[in-house]
């Protein structure tokens, strides 16, 4: 398993670049073009990178989301959720960096094995960070007007985050 | 849409800091984070770079069209309206495969390649066409057969079978996935009726 996820790249790019020579690409320009598009798109993408993560940082550096649950703890002793799992579920759609620390967390307390280290596990798999990606892809083309792309992706992202705590629990619970 | 969120996330950040007296570390914030931004692109950039680089020899040699048929019974169902032989549809090809087996580092270049071409024959360049709402659903969706950042932490931490995790998260992100799909196909239909 290991293996194979380290030997996919190698051969990935071993594949483009025979594939290439075979086909009479002059491969080494092609490269340098793409290259050359590739850094433009950097160029297009900071702005839009540098205002999403100082949004999202200073919202985590606000304890907001700790003193949100404080709030609703009362509730979710009701229905038996465990309490150290609801950050990661909330912030899985905004940041994916800050859900891994948690899950981090989690494990270094409860070991990757308890319950709540595989639910953690299971969360931080199933979706991806969709208010960053949609800032970073809309971004990079400059579109603005997304229509309905964030409900459609948030809707996604609560599926998700729901399939996992029940799925969880059936192989795990 | 992202405008609303910015400014929801900065309002509460401030307000809330200022409500629970934590104004010094709000301060900081402030002072520090445009950093961290920076950092992030100085870490992306040289993938960005690369991945564009090889992916172009792929793209001139046809080989990220032959990608585009391999997925063409999938892409075909998702995106209706881009022709069979859009370049579009190789780097989508190529992001859902690198998704897929956990390289996020090289999916995010293609993703923005394949954003970056479906502008092109936008006729309003400042507004979202149907296929990039369906192709940012699909990678929000996060469509990873193999979670490799969850696996390795797994065993950093002595999991006794660090890869039990593979079957849950699958399932839990195909049900993400699929409901997102199918939202944004009713949507669509919905629009054209």
């Amino acid at each position: 398993m290991n293996l194979i996820s380290k030997i996919v790249i190698p051969l990935f790019v071993l594949f483009i670049i025979i594939y290439g020579v075979k086909k009479h690409v002059n491969v080494y320009d092609s490269f340098l073009e793409g290259a050359k598009e590739g850094l433009v798109l950097v160029f297009h993408i900071t702005p839009t990178v540098i205002a999403m993560v100082f949004a999202v940082n200073i919202f985590l550096d606000s304890n907001f989301i700790d003193g949100l649950l404080g709030f609703l703890k009362p509730f979710f002793d009701l229905v038996n959720i465990p309490l150290d799992i609801l950050p990661m579920a909330l912030l899985r759609p905004i940041s994916g960096t800050a859900s891994l620390a948690i899950m981090n967390d989690i494990f270094a307390h409860f070991g990757p094995d308890s319950y709540i280290g595989r639910l953690a596990s299971t969360l931080q798999g199933c979706t991806d960070t969709t208010i960053y990606v949609l800032a970073l892809y809309f971004g990079s083309i400059k579109v603005v007007k997304t229509k309905y792309a964030l409900p459609v992706g948030l809707f996604a992202d609560l599926m998700g985050i729901l399939a996992a705590f029940i799925i969880t629990f059936i192989f795990f619970g | 849409m992202v405008n609303v969120i910015w400014v929801g996330l900065i309002l509460i950040a401030i307000i809330y800091s200022f409500l629970t007296g934590q104004i010094d570390t709000i301060n900081n914030g402030i002072l520090t984070h445009a950093t961290s931004g920076v950092n992030l692109i100085l870490e992306m950039m040289p993938l960005i770079v690369l991945w564009t680089g090889i992916m172009k020899i792929a793209e001139k040699s046809g080989l990220l069209q032959v990608f585009a048929k391999v997925l063409n019974p999938l892409l075909r169902r998702l995106f209706p309206s881009l022709p069979k032989d859009h370049l579009a549809l190789g780097y989508i090809a190529s992001n859902i495969g690198a998704n897929m087996l956990g390289l996020g580092s090289a999916a995010t270049p293609f993703g923005l390649k394949a954003m970056a071409e479906l502008q092109k024959d936008n006729p309003k360049k400042d507004t979202a066409t149907e296929a990039m709402i369906t192709f940012l659903v699909l990678n929000t969706g996060g469509v990873t057969l193999i979670p490799t950042t969850v696996i390795a932490l797994r065993l950093m931490y002595n999991s006794a079978n660090p890869t039990e995790i593979i079957i849950t998260s699958i399932l839990a992100t195909a049900v993400s996935s699929i409901s997102g799909l199918v939202l944004d196909y009713f949507i669509r239909r919905r629009r054209r009726l």
